[in-house]
């Protein structure tokens, strides 16, 4: 199995970190070379959504990443990641990918001071650290989306075919269980 | 502040990695450098190669000025006090900036005391010329480092030069046997379990960006190739003839800083670079503020 984890900008090291403990190999996705690649899935780490956005289609890798996730390569997207996948933005006349069925609510906790850390339930999981970072939310998903995880009645973590979206950072704590959970999504696929 | 804000002030600082972080001085600007794909922004009044030209005594932009800035963008946005200035400090935690910068920019308000910034929720910056200045800002409570370079001259020399002497203490500290590393700390002026976290982990407990005369895309990739994990540029976007072409290739060149290729296309027709200032030529050494 072989993870392209997009390192155009954010905190992808982290997640190459949390698969290498998994004992799963992954590269770097920063060019449009780099999609000649074979890969299983494809990780969106955190950052900023619109740096992320707009270089993706300024270094021309949009297209190729949309159609690979529409034709089911499982992808797995964290805060930033969250808000490329999502199909509207509630706060922000701009979407991205747009292949999953729920609408995001960018720093919908307020700037720094409002980021948090919790542990919480995650379906099929049980409790895990949470780390939110100027985090988005979803506020509202449509059907054929299921609900992972929900921190004060907001959905944090939200499933949809080979689709797996967290407002929080699962690569800044010390547990693998979510990045597991998405190495057997690709290994079911 | 207790170690879970210590951790999420760190966390957000990972999240600006492999990023730009511009310095704006109105809400147009910070517009533009948002669009160009800036991870953060940094405001302030006069930007370091003007407050340079100006002389005079430098302090903390207008609480008016900066929140005009935040609701313009919806990126992190920084702003700067003087060192040791922590009520300037608290005045920016008020107004909730996501993160405090406290510069050797501005005029010091404290020739002897950094502000102690475990005492703030806010996450802080410091500027460090080597370890033992980065080490005794995060002792201090700084999440996150910069190189003080020379801000305001377009000139990377400085920045090169203090890059360079951080990761050459790391690889040092990092080859020592364990007994050694006791001396290390007195020399170093630092708590042991800084200088043992260095040696055990290979790189500072916090991120370390590069700051201070970075002009053009060929000087944010060798930044980058010396170790940097993202790149502040202050006068080299506003002060050049084409500020969002500039601005926009910067950011490509810290995404793609190993693809020489990539790096000619976007260093073509960027228009004119500042005209910048070389180092002997400098009247004021603001990397000599604040030790």
């Amino acid at each position: 199995m072989n993870i392209g984890v997009l390192a155009v900008q954010g905190a992808f090291i982290e997640h190459e970190k949390m698969l290498s403990e998994l004992g799963v190999s992954s590269f770097e996705i920063r060019q449009k070379a780099d999609l000649s690649k074979s890969f299983d899935g494809i990780i969106i780490p955190g950052g900023e959504s619109t740096v992320q956005g707009k270089l993706l289609k300024e270094l021309d890798m949009f297209d190729e990443i949309k159609t690979a996730i529409e034709s089911g390569v499982p992808v797995f997207g964290t805060c930033a990641g969250l808000i490329l996948l999502a199909k509207s933005i509630a706060n922000d006349k701009n979407t991205y990918f747009g292949t999953m069925d729920t609408v995001a609510v960018r720093n919908a906790y307020g700037r720094q001071l409002g980021s948090f850390h919790t542990d919480s339930e995650f379906k099929g999981i049980g409790t895990v650290p949470m780390t939110f970072i100027r985090a988005p939310y979803i506020s509202s998903v449509g059907e054929g989306v299921d609900v992972l995880a929900e921190v004060d009645g907001k959905i944090v973590a939200a499933r949809q075919g080979n689709q797996l979206a967290t407002a929080f950072h699962p690569e800044l704590d010390n547990d693998l269980r979510i990045h597991e959970y998405f190495v057997n999504m690709i290994n079911n696929r | 502040m207790n170690n879970e804000r210590f951790e999420l002030n760190k966390n957000l600082a990972q999240m600006l990695k492999g990023g730009v972080i511009m310095d704006v001085t109105t809400p147009e600007q910070a517009k533009i450098a948002e669009a160009a794909g800036a991870c953060a922004v940094m405001a302030l009044e006069r930007i370091p190669a003007d407050i340079r030209a100006a002389g005079g005594v430098s302090r903390m932009s207008d609480p008016k000025m900066i929140r005009g800035i935040q609701e313009a963008v919806s990126i992190p946005v920084m702003a700067k006090c003087r060192i040791g200035h922590f009520a300037e400090a608290q005045i920016l935690q008020a107004i909730e900036i996501d993160y405090i910068d406290e510069s050797e920019v501005l005029s010091p308000a404290d020739d002897k005391y950094h502000v102690d910034k475990t005492a703030f929720k806010v996450p802080f910056v410091c500027g460090a010329k080597d370890l033992g200045e980065a080490l005794r800002r995060i002792n201090e409570g700084a999440s996150m480092i910069r190189t003080k370079g020379e801000p305001g001259t377009g000139d990377v020399v400085q920045a090169v030069r203090h890059m360079r002497m951080m990761q050459s203490e790391i690889r040092r500290i990092g080859s020592m046997s364990e007994d050694e590393l006791y001396d290390a700390a007195k020399t170093l002026q630092v708590p042991y379990d800084l200088v043992l976290y260095v040696h055990n982990n290979k790189k500072l407990p916090v991120v370390n960006f590069a700051a201070g005369g970075v002009a053009t895309p060929a000087d944010a990739a060798l930044m980058m190739q010396l170790g940097a994990e993202g790149v502040f540029v202050g006068s080299g976007i506003f002060k050049s003839g084409n500020p969002e072409k500039r601005a926009a290739a910067i950011v490509k060149a810290v995404s793609n800083f190993n693809d020489a290729k990539m790096l000619a296309e976007l260093s073509e027709d960027l228009g004119e670079a500042m005209v910048g200032i070389n180092e002997q030529e400098i009247e004021l050494l603001m990397a000599e503020r604040g030790k």
